[in-house]
C-alpha cells in the first residue's frame, strides 16, 4: 500500500532496518522468556551444559527466535501492501500489547496448567489460537500466513529434533509436542500484529519498551 | 432485524435514561459504588495473602496417623483436607517452650542474671531430651531413633558449621551457640554478643541465627539487658522423622513430670500441618515480569488515549481503579460462594486483567466527549452512553461468549480462571456503568466550569509576575491541537488561583516552614541512632557493660551461709557432709513442702525489687511459632539442602516447661566478669555460723562417752571464707571453705596443721582418704591433695580401736610434720557444682548438678568415665570396695553403674522428689527421699523389696549397721529394722522432751555405735543386743 509509505519514501530503508531491529529484539526477549516457561516445567530438554548457561537456553535459539521475528513482522505488512487490503482492525499499540499478553498467556497454559492428556491440551491451544487472531487481527492474510509459518516452523523443528540437536519430553507428535504449531501459530500472529502496527508508523511512535 | 433493533432501542433508551441518572446524583452514586466494592472485597479478608505464604491445616492429635501417600480420590465427595494433605511430611517439629525466671528476684542480681543461668538449663535440658529413651513391651527406643537425621550444612554456610547440628539429631537450642558445651556457656562473658555476632546489622525479614535457635521470637526470648519482665523464654526444636506417638508421649510426660507448669492450661490437641508453597525462583520470576510489564505497557497505551477531559490523569486513575476493583470484587464475590481460589493469584492477574480489558471504558469517554459541548452535561453523558450502548453491549457479549467456551475445555485450572473472569467482567460492566460515568460526568462538569472561567477576562486573575516559560507551553499548546474543535486550552495558573487557595496556602505553609526536610532530618537522625543502638559492636555493649559496673554486688546479700545456725545439715549421713551454698538440687519440689524454711535472706536483702515475674502460660503460647517468621522453618531445612516448596511439616503441640531458679542459682552460674565479688568472701560471717561451726567438729569425731566440745579459736575470724565441707579421719580433719582455702586441722589439739590456698573458688565437698584429701571446688575442678606426714597413720588401726582408738601417738602430730600437697588438678571436672563425692576402691566418684558423674582414678587424677543417665543434678552417690556404684538424683532416680565398665547396670525410678540419701548393703540398695519414704531395692535386679513410711521431715536420716540392721532417724528417736523382712526391731527414744526434733542425722561407728545428731544435740547409741542377736 502506498499511501502510508508514500510520505516517508525517503526514509523508507532507514526505517525497514529500525523496524526489523526492533521485531529482532522483541523476538528475542520473547524467546528467552518463553524459553524459561518452558524449562520450568521440563518441556524442553536441552543437553546438560547449556542448562547451567545464564539463560538456560542454547546460545542460537534467542538469535533464531529473533530472525524469525524480523522476518515475519515485515512479511505481513508486505503482503497486506500486495494483496491491496490494508489492515484496518484496532490498529493501536494497546491491542498490540493485548495481543502479547495472550499469546504469552498461552504459552503459560502450555507449559504450566495440567491437562488430562495431550489431545486436550492442544485442541484447548488451537482453539485460543484462533480466538487470538480472530480477536486481534480478522484478516485473511493474517490467517494464511500464521498457518503457513506454523507449518514450516513445525517442518523445521521436527527437522533439529531428528537430528538430536535438541528434544522434547514426551513427544507425541512425531518428535514434538502437538501443541507447538498452535504456539508458533499465535506465535505468527503476534509478531504480524506488531509488524504491522511498526509498519503503520503512527505519528506518535512510542519508545520501545 | 426488527428485532436486534427494537433491542437496540431499547438498550440506548436504557443507557439513556441511565446516564441522566449518574450525572444528576453523581456523589450518591459514588458513594453506593464505593459501599458496593468495600462488601464485595470483604470476604477477601479471610483469604491468605497471595504469593508464597504458607498453608495450614490442623488435625487432632488424638488417633493421628500420617495420610496416606496416594489419596483415593472420589470425585463426587468433598473432602476437607486440603489437596497438599497426602503422604508423610517432611518432618515433624517438636518444639519445647521453656519460660525461667529467677525468681524471687533481689535487687542486687545483675540485668546479666536474668538470662545467664536460666539459658546454661538449656544445657541440662537438651541432655535430659537426648538421654530419653522409650522402654515398653516392644523394646527401647531412643532419640536418635525417631528423630530427623541430618547430614552436612550446605558448603556455604561454612560460619554457622558450628552453631548448627551436623551428622545427627536436628535439634535447635541456644545452646549451640556455645557448640552445646557447657564449659564454653561458662566461660563465655557476653553472652548476649554471642548470640548477636551472626544478626544481620540490616533489617531483615527472613529468619535470623538467632530466631532459629531461640525457637521464639526475638522479642520473646527475654533475653537482654533492659527488659522489665525478667522472664526468658526459649524453645528446643526437636525434629521427628517419623511420627512415634508412644515415643512422643513419653517424652512429653517426662519432660512435664520434671518441669512441672502449675498454672498451664495448653491443650495441646492439635498438629498443625504447614504447607509451603513452591518458591519463585529467577526462572519464574522473568516471565512474571515480562507479564507485568505488558500489562503495564498495555494500561499505557490504553489511557493515554483518554483525551479531551478536564484531568486526564484522574480518568485514567478512575479506568484503572475500575477494573482492579471489579477484579478484587470477583474475587471477593467466588470466595463468598464457597470457592477457593486455587490458582496463583500473582500470575493470573495480568491476563484477567487483559481480558476484561479498558476497551469499554475508552469507548465510553471517547463518545462522550464527542457530544456538542454546548449541551447539558446530563445530556452529554445521557447521549454518549445510548450511542455507544450497542457496541458495549456486543463487546461484552462476545468476551462472555469466548469465555464460556473457555469454561467448556474442561480443564480444571482454565474453567476457574474463566468463572474469575465472567464474575470480573461482570462487576467490571457495573463498575463502568456508575463509577466511571459518574466520575466522567464529574470531569465534564468541571470542565464546563473552566469553560466559564476562560470567558472570564485573563489579567483578572493572573499574577502580578508571570513566570517566564508559561506563555512558551501556551503556544506549544495551541500547536499541539490546531484542529480540534473541543480543546479548551485554559491558563492553568489562573484557574489554580481561583479554585484551590486553600490548598495552595497549606502548601506555601509547608515550603515557608520547610516541614518536609526537617521531618526528614528528624527521620535521619533517629535512624542513624537506632543503627548506632543496635550495632553489636557499639553503644548497646557499652552500656551493657556500664550497667554491670555499677551493680553493687559486694555488700554481699549472700554472704550468710543457708546453714541453719546450731544444726548440722540435714539428710546427709555421712561424715563428709558437704554444705552446698545453693540448695540447688532441690527447688521447685523442696519449696512446696511445708516447714521448709523461707530462702534465708541476709539483713540488706529483704526488700525485693520489683514484681516476681511469674511464669503464666496462657493459650498464646500454645501457637507461638506462628509470630516466627513464615520462612523460618523452609530456612532451616535450606541449610541442610531439604526444600519444603510443595511440601508440608507437621508442629506437634508444644511441650511446655517451667523453669524457676532461685537467687543463687543465678548467681552461681554467673561469669566472673559479670559479678566479680559474687562469691569472694564479704567481711564477718553472722554469728549464728561461728557457733555452728564449733560442734561441727567434733559430731563426726568417734569419740564415746563425753562429748568434746572443742572450740577452735583460729575459726572465730571468718575472713577466710565460712566453712563448707568437712571431712574427718583420724585425729586429722580437713575444713573446705567459701574463700577455696583448704585446712588441716589436729582434731586433738585443736591446731590448724597446714593449709592450702590454691584457688578461690569455694571447696563444696571434701573427700579424705588414707592420705588423699580430694577437693571439689564451686567452679567444678578437682584438686588432689596428700598428705605428707612423717609416720602413716593407720586407718585400719584406728578402725579397729574402740574408744579412743585415734591416740595421738599413732599420729605424727605437730603442725611440722603435715603439709599438704597438691598433685593434680582436674580443672573442669564438671560444668556445675559438684554436689557428691566420693571414694573408695582407688577410684572417686563424683556427682554433679550437671546430672552426669564422673570415675577419676584416684591416685592419678585421671578421668575414666563419665556416666550420663540422671536427669536431674545428683543428690547423693555410694560406692564401696566391690566398685559397685550407686546415685541418686534430683530426677528420683537411682541407677546402678558398674565402676569397672562405665556401664548402667540399672535405673530405678525410686522416689517423687530427690532422693536424698543412698546406702546400700551387700544384697539391698537402701534409698530415701524428699517423700519420705526409705526404699529397699534388690541390688542385683534393681527390683523394689518394700519401703519404709517415715514421720515428715526425717526421712533423710539412715544408716545401716550391718547387712541386716538398718536404722532410721523419727521424731526425737532412732528405729532400727531388720532388713531381711523389713520389721522393726525396737525404737529408742533419745530425749525427754524431744519430741519436736528429728534426727536429723545419724552416722554409723564401727564399733556398733550410732552418733545421732537431733536438735541441739548429739546422742550416741550403742547396740550391742542387737548385734549379739543377730549374730
Amino acid at each position: 500500500n502506498p499511501a502510508p509509505r508514500g510520505p516517508r519514501a525517503s526514509g523508507g530503508h532507514h526505517d525497514l532496518v529500525q523496524r526489523s531491529l526492533v521485531l529482532f529484539s522483541v523476538g528475542v526477549v520473547l524467546a528467552l522468556v518463553l524459553n524459561l516457561l518452558q524449562i520450568q516445567r521440563n518441556v524442553t530438554l536441552f543437553p546438560d551444559e547449556v542448562i547451567a548457561t545464564i539463560f538456560s537456553s542454547a546460545w542460537w535459539v534467542p538469535p533464531c527466535c529473533g530472525t524469525a521475528a524480523a522476518v515475519v513482522g515485515l512479511l505481513y505488512p508486505c503482503i497486506d501492501s500486495h494483496l491491496g487490503e490494508p489492515h484496518k482492525f484496532k490498529r493501536e499499540w494497546a491491542s498490540v500489547m493485548r495481543c502479547i499478553a495472550v499469546f504469552v498467556g498461552i504459552n503459560h497454559a502450555s507449559a504450566k496448567l495440567d491437562f488430562a492428556n495431550n489431545v486436550q491440551l492442544s485442541l484447548t491451544l488451537a482453539a485460543l489460537s484462533l480466538g487470538l487472531w480472530w480477536t486481534f487481527d480478522r484478516s485473511r492474510s493474517g490467517l494464511g500466513l500464521g498457518i503457513t509459518i506454523a507449518f514450516l516452523a513445525t517442518l523445521i523443528t521436527q527437522f533439529l529434533v531428528y537430528n538430536g540437536v535438541y528434544q522434547y519430553t514426551s513427544p507425541d507428535f512425531l518428535y514434538i509436542r502437538s501443541w507447538l504449531p498452535c504456539i508458533f501459530f499465535s506465535g505468527g500472529v503476534t509478531v504480524g500484529n506488531i509488524g504491522r502496527q511498526l509498519a503503520m508508523g503512527v505519528p506518535e511512535k512510542p519508545h520501545s519498551d | 432485524m426488527t428485532l436486534t433493533e427494537r433491542l437496540r432501542e431499547k438498550i440506548s433508551q436504557a443507557f439513556y435514561s441511565h446516564g441522566l441518572l449518574c450525572a444528576s446524583y453523581p456523589v450518591p452514586i459514588v458513594l453506593f459504588t464505593g459501599l458496593c466494592i468495600l462488601a464485595c472485597c470483604y470476604p477477601l479478608l479471610k483469604l491468605p495473602l497471595p504469593g508464597t505464604g504458607p498453608v495450614e491445616f490442623a488435625t487432632p492429635v488424638k488417633d493421628y496417623a500420617p495420610p496416606p501417600a496416594d489419596p483415593d480420590h472420589r470425585p463426587g465427595e468433598p473432602s476437607e483436607r486440603p489437596e497438599w494433605y497426602v503422604g508423610a511430611p517432611v518432618a515433624y517439629i517438636q518444639q519445647i517452650f521453656v519460660k525461667t525466671s529467677v525468681s524471687p528476684w533481689h535487687k542486687n542480681l545483675l540485668a546479666v542474671d536474668v538470662f545467664r543461668s536460666p539459658l546454661a538449663r538449656a544445657f541440662q535440658l537438651v541432655e535430659e531430651i537426648r538421654n530419653h529413651v522409650l522402654r515398653d513391651s516392644s523394646g527401647t527406643r531412643s532419640l536418635e531413633e525417631v528423630c530427623l537425621q541430618v547430614t552436612d550444612l550446605l558448603p556455604g554456610l561454612r560460619k554457622l558449621r558450628n552453631l548448627l547440628p551436623e551428622h545427627g539429631c536436628l535439634l535447635l537450642s541456644p545452646g549451640n551457640f556455645w557448640q552445646n558445651d557447657r564449659e564454653r556457656f561458662h566461660a563465655d562473658p557476653d553472652i548476649i554478643g554471642t548470640i548477636h555476632q551472626h544478626e544481620p546489622k540490616t533489617l531483615q525479614t527472613s529468619a535470623t541465627l538467632k530466631d532459629l535457635l531461640f525457637g521464639v521470637p526475638g522479642k520473646y526470648s527475654g533475653v537482654s539487658l533492659y527488659r522489665k519482665r525478667r522472664m526468658v523464654s526459649y524453645t528446643i526444636t526437636l525434629v521427628f522423622q517419623r511420627y512415634h506417638a508412644k515415643f512422643l508421649g513419653s517424652l512429653r510426660a517426662r519432660l512435664m513430670l520434671l518441669h512441672p507448669s502449675p498454672n498451664c492450661s495448653l491443650r495441646a490437641e492439635s498438629l498443625v500441618h504447614v504447607h509451603f508453597k513452591e518458591e519463585i525462583g529467577i526462572a519464574e520470576l522473568i516471565p512474571l515480569v515480562t507479564t507485568y510489564i505488558i500489562l503495564f505497557a498495555y494500561i499505557y497505551f490504553s489511557t493515554r488515549k483518554i483525551d479531551m477531559v478536564k484531568s486526564k490523569w484522574g480518568l485514567a486513575l478512575a479506568a484503572v481503579v475500575t477494573v482492579l476493583s471489579s477484579l478484587l470484587m470477583s474475587v471477593g464475590l467466588c470466595t463468598l460462594f464457597g470457592l477457593t481460589p486455587t490458582l496463583n493469584g500473582g500470575e493470573i492477574f495480568p491476563y484477567l486483567v487483559v481480558v476484561i480489558g479498558f476497551e469499554n471504558v475508552l469507548v465510553l469517554t471517547k463518545s462522550v466527549v464527542s457530544t456538542p459541548v454546548d449541551l447539558e452535561v446530563k445530556l452529554r453523558i445521557a447521549q454518549g452512553l445510548s450511542s455507544e450502548s450497542w457496541s458495549i453491549m456486543k463487546n461484552m457479549a462476545t468476551e462472555l461468549g469466548i469465555i464460556l467456551i473457555g469454561y467448556f475445555t474442561l480443564v480444571p485450572a482454565i474453567q476457574e480462571f474463566c468463572l474469575f473472569a465472567v464474575v470480573g467482567l461482570v462487576s467490571d460492566f457495573f463498575l463502568q456503568m456508575l463509577f466511571f460515568t459518574t466520575v466522567l460526568s464529574i470531569d465534564i462538569r468541571r470542565m464546563e466550569l473552566a469553560d466559564l472561567n476562560k470567558r472570564l477576562p485573563p489579567e483578572a486573575c493572573l499574577p502580578p509576575a508571570k513566570p517566564v516559560g508559561r506563555p512558551a507551553r501556551y503556544e506549544r499548546q495551541l500547536a499541539a491541537r490546531p484542529s480540534t474543535p473541543h480543546t479548551i486550552t485554559l491558563q492553568p495558573s489562573s484557574f489554580r488561583n481561583l479554585r484551590l487557595p486553600k490548598r495552595l496556602r497549606v502548601v506555601y505553609f509547608l515550603a515557608r516552614t520547610r516541614l518536609a526536610q526537617r521531618l526528614i532530618m528528624a527521620g535521619t537522625v533517629v535512624w542513624i541512632g537506632i543503627l548506632v543502638y543496635t550495632d553489636p559492636a557499639g553503644l548497646r555493649t557499652y552500656l551493657a557493660a556500664q550497667v554491670t559496673e555499677q551493680s553493687p554486688l559486694g555488700e554481699g546479700p549472700l554472704a550468710s551461709m543457708p546453714v541453719p545456725s546450731g544444726v548440722l545439715p540435714a539428710s546427709h549421713p555421712d561424715p563428709a557432709f558437704s554444705i552446698f551454698p545453693p540448695d540447688a538440687p532441690r527447688l521447685p519440689e523442696n519449696q512446696t513442702l511445708p516447714g521448709q524454711q523461707p530462702e534465708p535472706v541476709g539483713p540488706g536483702e529483704s526488700i525485693q525489687d520489683g514484681p516476681v515475674p511469674e511464669v503464666t502460660w496462657g493459650p498464646e503460647d500454645e501457637e507461638l511459632w506462628r509470630e516466627l517468621s513464615f520462612r523460618h522453618w523452609p530456612t532451616l531445612f535450606s541449610y541442610y539442602n531439604v526444600t519444603l516448596a510443595k511440601r508440608y511439616i507437621s508442629l506437634l503441640p508444644v511441650i511446655p516447661v517451667t523453669l524457676r531458679l532461685n537467687p543463687r542459682e543465678a548467681l552461681e552460674g554467673r561469669h566472673p566478669q559479670d559479678g566479680r565479688s559474687a562469691w569472694s568472701p564479704r567481711g564477718p560471717a553472722p554469728p549464728g555460723l561461728r557457733e555452728a561451726a564449733g560442734p561441727l567438729g567434733p559430731g563426726g569425731a568417734p569419740v564415746p562417752g563425753d562429748v568434746t566440745l572443742y572450740k577452735v579459736p583460729a575459726w572465730a575470724p571468718s575472713a577466710d571464707g565460712s566453712i563448707w565441707s568437712l571431712e574427718l579421719q583420724g585425729g586429722l580433719f580437713v575444713v573446705g571453705r567459701s574463700s577455696g582455702r583448704l585446712e588441716v586441722w589436729d582434731a586433738i589439739e585443736g591446731e590448724l596443721c597446714c593449709s592450702s590456698e590454691v584457688s578461690s573458688s569455694g571447696i563444696t565437698a571434701l573427700v579424705f582418704l588414707d592420705k588423699r584429701v580430694v577437693a571439689a571446688r564451686l567452679n567444678g575442678s578437682l584438686d588432689f591433695f596428700s598428705l605428707e606426714t612423717q609416720a602413716l597413720f593407720s586407718p585400719l588401726q584406728f578402725r579397729g580401736t574402740p574408744g579412743r582408738g585415734s591416740s595421738p601417738s599413732s599420729l605424727q602430730s605437730g603442725s611440722d610434720t603435715v603439709a599438704c600437697r597438691l598433685t593434680h588438678t582436674v580443672p573442669c571436672a564438671h560444668q556445675k557444682p559438684i554436689t557428691a563425692l566420693k571414694a573408695a576402691a582407688g577410684r572417686l566418684v563424683t556427682g554433679s548438678q550437671d546430672h552426669t558423674l564422673r570415675v577419676f582414678r584416684l591416685e592419678d587424677s585421671c578421668c575414666l568415665f563419665t556416666l550420663q543417665g540422671h536427669s536431674g543434678a545428683i543428690t547423693s552417690v555410694y560406692v564401696d570396695q566391690t566398685m559397685v556404684l550407686a546415685s541418686g538424683g534430683q530426677d528420683g532416680a537411682i541407677c546402678l553403674w558398674d565402676m569397672l565398665t562405665g556401664s548402667r547396670v540399672s535405673h530405678m525410678f525410686a522416689h517423687r522428689g530427690d532422693v536424698t540419701s543412698l546406702t546400700c548393703t551387700a544384697s539391698c540398695v537402701i534409698s530415701s527421699g524428699l517423700d519420705d519414704l526409705i526404699s529397699i531395692w534388690d541390688r542385683s535386679t534393681g527390683i523394689k523389696l518394700y519401703s519404709i513410711q517415715q514421720d515428715l521431715g526425717c526421712g533423710a536420716s539412715l544408716g545401716v549397721i550391718s547387712d541386716n540392721l538398718l536404722v532410721t532417724g523419727g521424731q526425737g528417736c532412732v528405729s532400727f529394722w531388720d532388713l531381711n523382712y523389713g520389721d522393726l526391731l525396737q525404737t529408742v527414744y533419745l530425749g525427754k522432751n524431744s519430741e519436736a526434733q528429728p534426727a536429723r542425722q545419724i552416722l554409723v561407728l564401727d564399733n556398733a555405735a550410732i552418733v545421732c545428731n537431733f536438735g541441739s544435740e548429739l546422742s550416741l547409741v550403742y547396740v550391742p543386743s542387737v548385734l549379739e542377736k543377730l549374730d
